[in-house]
């Protein structure tokens, strides 16, 4: 073990340079998030994954944004057990009806302020799955939803793309958040942000 | 002496359509016989599925090696229950009942399965009735004893892991029994494959399972193959094998750091996530895709290797050579970690074979199916490779299998991309037919033997498709493995079956 470790401080890092945010999904932030109670979080930023019927794929992917090349907690986000721990919803999967209640429940239990992300091609509409008796068609067919990450599965590099959007944009826009620091947002899924 | 099998096979009444294995129509008594072929050990399940009006059992043969399919015609919606005598077809005959309503007669749990209440339709692909109101409550089976308490865990996990209820009773630390409820990822993929075209059909199989993508659009592509009697190009064929090789060498790769990560031993996991991380670039540089989705069609593959792929997938093997010995030397002498792995989580051989546990989890504990090798599927009849078997079926045990695989799977790779023959990659199937085709094919995945069974209409489209992943036949097994462990002890059991959810739901 100490050889490895000892090549450990000799060897070059594999840790790839940051992403910019893209584009894309920063526009989309914008729309969802420029208006409606937003408060400031701080620079770190927690997630909490849930799996609402994907086919693992996504997962694969996520996961992988905690290896060595990506190390996503050099950028203050880093992945929470808890919904109670949570800012970021990270949800997968066209939402099968069998996951319809946990992913709810989910959201409920994870504190305000709160977004949510939609990860893959299906958590948009269903993708694949649309039109299946076992599927709601998407996540913002049960909770709202702030930013889609698309893809079969979004690479590492879309995620980080993705969640780095969403921090720019909540340090954009500081004096809003602050003058709003105190408005709570109405508790349960029923309640749009639109 | 004429094998069970062969008496079976030789009394029913064979149906043309079905390619390569025979498929034949049997009476109640025969189906009945089948059944207790399973429960004495002579026969082995490989596969236990239905359409509307018949249930059809795939059964293997060891000695001598045969492969069949036996159906039973339901008769008023009821068929005789394999599982009254054999347990391993349980979750699956619960399974027929909530998509197709048929009813297994002798079956003793009535309990669904994949079916919550939340579909708003009972039987869906069945006769489709409405469905009763939501009954929130499911019984979990008993358990009797002094100070008993339970723990409830999930859907919803603490990790980055796929959804399911796992419901564990307990004696202080010790694990009396645990239940599983699965079924939270059930999409119907098997109602959406009905009048999919090829084309949609094989993304659709690419995605039963995402983290064995490529094996399940190969298992697809050789079930249509075998149904509309298609040859594929043989570079085709190399390719494939290609895929699946990386595809298994992510996944252990993975899994050997993930079940390290659980004792806590997090260098070995950042070591294998590394490797984990290059296969996956690899293949990208390789087939355009990380994971090679959508790479596998029906009649060879989607498009050629990239040219400078095959460089960067030679690089990989050195990295592989030149990082995996060390990091399997610290495994092997870390006292610490060992203490966690070594008779941690014993699955019994009797158990495995009972089963019929393939992959990792069955060669772990004394059972040496390997679909490569049974069914020699191309192009690894022309292939070298040894299928690792230990008898431990402890956690360390399932880790060693990993690790050995890994080796092979790379030798693999070595042999392939110095034998790949030039030609075409794909010969474009004219799914139009005079007649109705069935295929069944079997394909080995990183974690076991995956069934795909097809049948196309006339019209080139698919009337059905079941996909049987290996998870069925081993997350039954990690129930009897976690017996008499700590409950601290579950997450490194359950990450070193690593079954799927989502290939079991559907």
């Amino acid at each position: 073990m100490r050889r490895l470790l000892f090549e450990g401080l000799i060897e070059r890092p594999l840790t790839e340079e940051p992403p910019s945010p893209g584009p894309l999904p920063l526009q989309e932030l914008a729309s969802n998030l420029d208006r409606a109670a937003r408060r400031c979080l701080g620079r770190s930023l927690s997630i909490r994954e849930v799996d609402a019927g994907s086919c693992n794929g996504c997962e694969l992917e996520i996961h992988a944004l905690n290896n060595i090349f990506y190390d996503l907690e050099r950028y203050g986000l880093r992945f929470v057990a808890s919904p109670r721990h949570a800012d970021v919803l990270l949800v997968t999967g066209p939402v099968t009806k069998n996951m319809r209640e946990a992913l709810e429940r989910t959201y409920n239990a994870t504190p305000d302020p709160k977004w949510v992300v939609a990860v893959g091609d299906c958590a948009v509409d269903g993708g694949l799955f649309a039109g299946s008796y076992a599927v709601t068609g998407g996540v913002s067919a049960v909770v709202p939803v702030d930013l889609h990450i698309r893809g079969c599965p979004p690479t590492p590099l879309q995620l980080l793309e993705g969640l780095l959007a969403l921090l720019v944009s909540q340090e954009t826009d500081c004096r809003a958040l602050a003058e709003r620091r105190c408005v709570s947002r109405p508790a349960g899924i029923a309640a749009s942000r639109r | 002496m004429i094998s069970a099998l062969a008496e079976l096979l030789a009394n029913g009444r064979r149906v043309e359509a079905q390619h390569p294995w025979p498929r034949v129509i049997v009476t109640p008594e025969a189906w009945r016989s089948a059944a207790e072929g399973l429960a004495d050990g002579r026969l082995t399940l490989l596969g236990l599925w239905s359409d509307s009006a018949a249930v059809h059992m795939a059964l293997l043969n060891e000695e001598p090696f045969e492969v069949g399919v036996v159906s039973v015609e339901a008769v008023d919606g009821d068929y005789p229950s394999v599982s009254a005598v054999h347990a391993p077809a349980i979750r699956l005959e619960r399974t027929i009942h909530d998509l197709y309503g048929l009813r297994p007669v002798g079956l003793g749990d009535k309990r669904p399965w994949l079916d919550h209440g939340r579909w708003g339709v009972k039987h869906p692909l069945g006769a489709q009735e409405a469905a009763p109101p939501l009954v929130a409550s499911y019984p979990f089976l008993p358990a009797h004893g002094e100070s008993l308490h339970q723990v409830a865990v999930g859907p919803v996990h603490a990790g980055i892991i796929e959804p399911g209820h796992f419901r564990f009773t307990a004696n202080g630390e010790a694990v009396v029994r645990l239940e599983h409820r699965l079924g939270y990822t059930h999409k119907g993929i098997e109602s959406l494959m009905i009048g999919a075209d090829l084309d949609r059909a094989s993304r659709l199989a690419g995605r039963t399972s995402g983290d064995s993508t490529v094996a399940y659009a190969l298992a697809f592509a050789h079930a249509v193959e075998a149904a509309l009697g298609i040859r594929i190009p043989p570079r085709a064929a190399w390719l494939r094998a290609l895929m699946a090789e990386l595809e298994r060498l992510a996944n252990h790769l993975g899994d050997f750091g993930a079940v390290c990560n659980d004792a806590s031993f997090s260098m070995i996991h950042a070591k294998c996530g590394a490797l984990r991380e290059q296969v996956l670039r690899a293949a990208a540089a390789s087939f355009g895709h990380r994971l090679m989705m959508d790479s596998v069609v029906p009649g060879g593959v989607s498009a050629d290797i990239i040219p400078t792929g095959a460089m960067e997938v030679t690089k990989l093997l050195v990295e592989i050579a030149r990082q995996l010995p060390k990091l399997v030397d610290l495994y092997d002498n870390t006292a610490s970690l060992q203490d966690r792995t070594t008779t941690t989580g014993i699955l019994k051989p009797a158990l495995a074979r009972q089963y019929g546990a393939g992959g990792y989890v069955g060669r772990a504990s004394g059972r040496s199916f390997d679909a490569r090798k049974a069914f020699a599927y191309a192009p690894y009849d022309e292939l070298e490779f040894d299928v690792p078997v230990l008898d431990d079926g402890d956690v360390n045990a399932r880790v060693w299998i990993r690790v050995r695989e890994i080796e092979q799977s790379a030798a693999l790779i070595e042999q392939i991309l110095n034998r790949l023959p030039a030609g075409a990659v794909r010969f474009v199937p004219e799914a139009r037919r005079s007649d109705i085709a069935e295929g069944l094919a079997f394909v080995e995945g990183f974690r076991g033997d995956i069934l795909a069974w097809v049948r196309i209409d006339r019209a080139g489209r698919i009337a059905l498709c079941h996909l049987r992943d290996p998870s069925w036949f081993q997350w039954p097994l990690l129930e009897a493995a976690i017996e008499g462990n700590i409950i601290a002890d579950f997450p490194i059991c359950n990450k070193s079956f690593n079954c799927s959810y989502s290939g079991h739901d559907r």
